[in-house]
């Protein structure tokens, strides 16, 4: 059975008065459309799968674990969360869903167990249940000794191992995390890691949204790469990075408009792709930085002086780059 | 890991879970929430109920017309600010109530939820006014506890019917608007709200008696009053039950709607 199915879902939301984003002005819209943030996503994640949603910010990842976790409604299409359908039986996907969010969003009125007791009685767990799981949950999580803290005593690693812990507090089937490891310092991020590996070895569905490559390549089963709503790629890390293009990327910044070089660059050997985006040059390269000499000669020969030299492997980074041109992060 | 479906939770066990969650953190911050709802309407007993009468300058009694009115205060100020207060918290930065959404029942429920702990917290607020302005203001003629179903009734329904004005209020208005909310609705609403003189003195002034009808208070302060001091003169009964229950319901749909703007994207 699938976890998770997705079938032309698509989230628009009213378009605000004004929104512009950095460097790219906005395209100017007809009052009636809105802003796509999900469009005609098909997905599929299996049970027991750690599956990763990776895309840049404004990607489309918080809305789409939002319409996923019935938080955020659906323009068109459909979802089946756990054998339940999102929009009409959302009370029974929450039943069977655990969420941990962006942004650690603890109740701030209760203490730390507290919080873990009484959302498991929203669940309809007994009282008496609830205190001794909420309780083991604090020691897996290393927080045990927080235990009767005020929330705001926690540091922020550690709210969000209880907010882990509030999402296990009634078993549930599916986990989402959004971002869970914005912001932590490294440390506290390889602990969490672990701490999703060991999730994940329990055989539950996990679903996690990230930004940063080497966390999806890390910890993900599969990976879906969405770019402003739209799904660009799916598969296993290992496979995914085999698709990567013409090996290196090569990026080259020179003190003015790169383009003239750009045509220059796609004539030469080994040369799978190039593009200018304004003073950037980016140089998919079989050869590796065998070419840079040749690129810096093509500036030069147009009066243009090397800023700056960037190789990058061929990695899930890369391959990024070549379906969206943009970076990650 | 379990592969049949869970069984569903009944919803009425979640609403009490929520509904004690309230409680909990109500019974722990009860100080300030007597101090913020109670502290009001006990200042103004001290004013009108002893210091005026004493200096003379105000009929003795004039404290059995008061009396109805500043329970009925203290019933729905609180009741109002118990919802809109955690709701403008809840929804704003900090997003705390995302845990009680993601519980496995309807998202209205979550709501009702509060204005029904609203109304607990409001009958607390009143409980504690009634005795505590009895005392400051001394004997009352006239107050009788005898017609116990209509103070219940009118107790309920008014706080139901600002609880859910609260809820309204708390979502469907901005953070940054919450003071110019008590300014330009609650001040006014508890001038011409008829908690400090009946509605029938309005009298001498029939634009006021009519314009002031569009004030939920009114119908409160004068429910209290038939209930509390049946002596006196007050609306008809049945005019002003119905006029809360229509509220409430008025209420509670826009309170309702705000909140589910609020609470899915």
């Amino acid at each position: 059975m699938n976890a998770i199915e997705t079938r032309s879902l698509r989230k628009v939301y009213p378009a605000p008065a004004v929104k512009k984003r950095r460097g790219v002005p906005a395209p100017p819209a007809p009052p009636s459309s809105g802003i796509v943030a999900i469009d005609s996503l098909d997905l599929a994640v299996n049970d027991g799968e750690f599956f990763g949603v990776l895309g840049p910010n404004g990607a489309g990842k918080t809305t789409l674990i939002g319409i996923l976790t019935t938080r955020v409604r659906i323009t068109a299409g459909e979802a089946m969360v756990a054998g339940a359908n999102v929009a009409t039986e959302p009370a029974a996907v929450r039943r069977r869903i655990g969420v941990v969010p962006q942004r650690p969003n603890p109740d701030r009125s209760l203490s730390v167990i507290e919080n873990l007791v009484f959302h498991a009685t929203y669940f309809g767990i007994a009282r008496a249940d609830a205190a001794r799981r909420g309780k083991e949950l604090l020691e897996r999580l290393g927080i045990a000794e927080k235990m009767n803290a005020k929330v705001d005593q926690l540091s922020g690693g550690q709210q969000q191992r209880l907010m882990i812990a509030r999402a296990l507090t009634h078993d549930p089937r599916v986990v989402f995390l959004d971002e869970p490891t914005v912001g932590l310092d490294p440390q506290a991020r390889l602990s969490l890691w672990e701490i999703l590996r060991e999730l994940h070895g329990q055989g539950r569905t996990i679903v996690m949204s990230t930004h940063y490559m080497e966390e999806a390549d890390q910890l993900c089963d599969r990976l879906a790469i969405i770019d402003q709503g739209k799904l660009l790629a799916l598969d296993t890390p290992t496979a995914l990075k085999a698709k990567a293009p013409g090996d290196t990327l090569v990026e080259v910044t020179f003190d003015g408009d790169a383009s003239i070089a750009a045509d220059a660059a796609r004539a030469m050997e080994g040369v799978s792709n190039a593009e200018a985006r304004g003073p950037l040059l980016r140089v998919f390269s079989r050869r590796g930085g065998e070419i840079i000499p040749a690129l810096i000669d093509a500036g030069e020969a147009h009066g243009r002086i090397v800023r700056d030299i960037h190789l990058s492997r061929p990695s899930l980074e890369t391959l990024f780059i070549s379906l969206t041109g943009r970076k990650l992060t | 890991m379990t592969a049949e479906p869970l069984a569903p939770v009944a919803p009425s066990r979640v609403f009490t879970a929520i509904l004690l969650r309230d409680l909990t953190v109500a019974r722990r911050e009860l100080p300030y929430f007597l101090v913020r709802t109670a502290l009001q309407p006990i200042l103004f007993v001290i004013v009108f109920g002893f210091l005026l009468p004493k200096m003379g300058m105000i009929p003795r009694g004039y404290s059995t017309t008061m009396l109805p009115g500043v329970v009925a205060l203290s019933l729905t100020l609180s009741a109002i600010q118990s919802v809109a207060l955690p709701m403008m918290q809840d929804f704003g930065f900090t997003k705390e109530i995302e845990d009680r959404l993601l519980s496995p029942v309807p998202i209205h429920l979550v709501a009702v939820e509060k204005v029904a702990a609203g109304v607990l917290q409001g009958i607390v607020a009143a409980l504690f006014v009634l005795p505590v302005a009895r005392l400051i203001m001394g004997p009352i003629p006239g107050l009788s506890f005898r017609n116990l179903p209509l103070l219940l009734a009118v107790t309920a329904l008014g706080g139901a019917a600002f609880s859910a004005m609260g809820l309204y209020l708390g979502t469907g208005i901005a953070p940054q608007q919450i003071g110019l909310m008590f300014s330009v609705i609650v001040a006014p609403m508890i001038m011409f709200g008829c908690t400090y003189y009946p509605w029938a003195g309005l009298d001498h002034v029939p634009v006021m008696k009519w314009l002031v009808l569009i004030n939920p208070l009114v119908y409160v302060s004068e429910g209290m009053r038939a209930a509390l001091t049946p002596g006196l003169p007050h609306m008809p009964i049945a005019a002003l039950l119905a006029a809360l229950v229509v509220l409430t319901v008025i209420f509670m749909w826009l309170g309702l709607k705000a909140f589910d703007k609020r609470a899915m994207s």
